[in-house]
């Protein structure tokens, strides 16, 4: 294994298309960072949730040939993915392949066996355990002084702790550790790994509606200025779907909802359309605006 | 809600069927209530997940088959976390979906044609083809309004592309499917 941060990195399709500004901020700050990120050669879409809900051997294969695409490279230290449904996917894949009988499954499905030895990782566990918040903090120039954030990981980013092996399964603090590494002000926010509604926008839209309705309402409640998340879905069902959830609930929300890469962007002093900010649904203006006017105050 | 009748045959073989498919042991649930709890899909829910524990206890198929809570299960692994004895109750509501969807029930059906349009997609290009998606997904149930008011929304922002991203390997993605198929899958 190499000493370099060098990982295969598997984008996921909603990279390309619905978060392609999550792609893009991640690429922007590893690069900035020094984590090499190489694409998985012709990767494939993991299957997703609708995969595992069919069957689990299939589920597996789909995210076995990623895994074995993966083993084509050389010197990398794992696979890392910005998308916790397809992190999800990757490491349940990987952690029931260690059962020989399953694995004998998954590999008659593919063209060849994979060998199934390569860590596999969250960009946002590679950022927290391998730099860590300090490291991070040594190369903003920019400090999102005043920013009023809370922190939402999503339910399958840490769960469950067997299997994801990555900060605390109830209270995850990773993402309250960086975005106060880059200055920002962290509301404390009870429902970190409550579910938003998932990938039900679509088939049960009154499903998001309520549960991302009620995590839109706990956060303004708990002081926050905007959400920062980690997962497509998430972000998706809180931004994009806000003026729906306002219609169901009657609320008046307009809370901008970033990903913490784009946060750590505009930290490491990237500009806004760099991180494709003009992306997000709910305008971030504001916010900005506010943030430069606290950053003002707090220079003079 | 209907209170489980202990008077009805226990189906063995089901029990013994979900045991093998999940790993788990679903005798070791005392019922504590930990997995209903903490679902954020209760409310919609017309089992609670401990319920469906003791319906599998009790071996009763045709109740869990049919119901609609294994179908909106959205595995956000908050049961399997709490669960005090360690059973994985989320891949228990896989399996128990897999097995409806055998035997050929869905009373969820926008769920289950929104999965499967998706699998197309996968099967047919490599990735998920967001556009793609949805206008099957459209035709097949007939919700043409889904999301409309979306659309007006989500076009300017050129975030979805408008043609399907093919891999190279697409063969190998069908191939997955076809062995998968053979070897008894849908
Ligand atoms: S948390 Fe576990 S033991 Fe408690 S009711 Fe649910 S399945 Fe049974
Ligand atoms: S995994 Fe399913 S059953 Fe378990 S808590 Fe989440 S939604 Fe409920």
């Amino acid at each position: 294994m190499s000493d370099t941060l060098r990982f295969a990195y598997y984008p996921g399709c909603s990279g390309q298309g619905t978060s392609i500004e999550y792609d893009q901020s991640t690429r922007a700050i590893c690069k900035a960072l020094g984590i090499e990120l190489v694409d998985i050669p012709d990767w494939s879409c993991c299957g997703s949730t609708p995969a595992h809900t069919v069957d689990h051997v299939l589920s597996g294969a789909l995210s076995a040939r990623n895994i074995l695409q993966a083993e084509s490279l050389q010197d990398v230290r794992g696979i890392i993915t910005p998308c916790p449904s397809c992190l999800t996917n990757l490491k349940t894949a990987s952690h029931r392949m260690r059962d020989a009988a399953f694995k004998a499954k998954v590999d008659s499905l593919l063209d060849k066996p994979c060998r199934n030895d390569l860590p596999i990782m969250s960009v946002l566990q590679v950022i927290y355990q391998e730099l860590g918040p300090e490291a991070v903090k040594a190369k903003v120039t920019n400090p999102l002084t005043g920013l009023k954030v809370a922190p939402y990981y999503g339910c399958i980013m840490n769960r469950p702790p067997e299997i994801m092996d990555f900060d605390d399964c109830e209270n995850p603090i990773a993402m309250d550790r960086l975005m106060e590494a880059v200055g920002a002000e962290v509301m404390p926010f009870p429902l970190k790994v409550e579910c938003c509604g998932a990938s039900y926008g679509i088939a049960k839209n009154e499903v998001v509606t309520k549960l991302s309705g009620k995590l839109l309402d706990i956060a303004v409640d708990c002081g926050a200025k905007s959400m920062v998340t980690a997962c497509p879905l998430c972000q998706m069902n809180l931004d994009m779907r806000q003026d729906q959830i306002n219609r169901a609930n009657g609320s008046k929300h307009s809370i901008p909802i970033f990903y913490y890469t784009q946060l750590i962007g505009l930290a490491l002093g990237m500009n806004g359309s760099s991180l494709m900010l003009d992306k997000l649904f709910v305008n971030p203006s504001t916010v900005i605006r506010e943030m430069k006017a606290s950053q003002a105050a707090a220079a003079s | 809600m209907d209170t489980i009748q202990m008077s009805h045959s226990v189906d063995a073989e089901f029990i013994r069927q979900v045991e093998q498919e999940s790993g788990q042991n679903v005798s070791l649930c005392y019922q504590c209530g930990n997995c209903t709890a903490g679902c954020p899909y209760t409310e919609f829910y017309d089992i609670p997940v401990s319920q469906i524990m003791r319906g599998l206890q009790a071996g009763q198929r045709d109740k869990l088959m049919s119901c609609r809570s294994i179908w909106l299960c959205a595995t956000c692994e908050s049961c399997t976390t709490r669960c005090p004895n360690n059973i994985d109750v989320a891949r228990i509501m896989d399996i128990l979906r897999h097995m409806a969807r055998k035997a050929g029930k869905t009373p969820e059906k926008e769920v289950k044609t929104f999965c499967d349009a998706f699998l197309d997609s996968v099967r047919h290009h490599g990735r998920v083809f967001e556009m793609g998606l949805m206008t099957k997904y459209m035709t097949r149930t007939g919700r043409f309004l889904t999301d409309m008011d979306l659309s007006v929304k989500v076009l300017p922002k050129r975030k979805l592309a408008m043609t399907p991203h093919n891999i190279v390997g697409k063969k190998s993605i069908a191939k997955i499917f076809e062995r998968y198929n053979r070897e008894g899958g849908e």
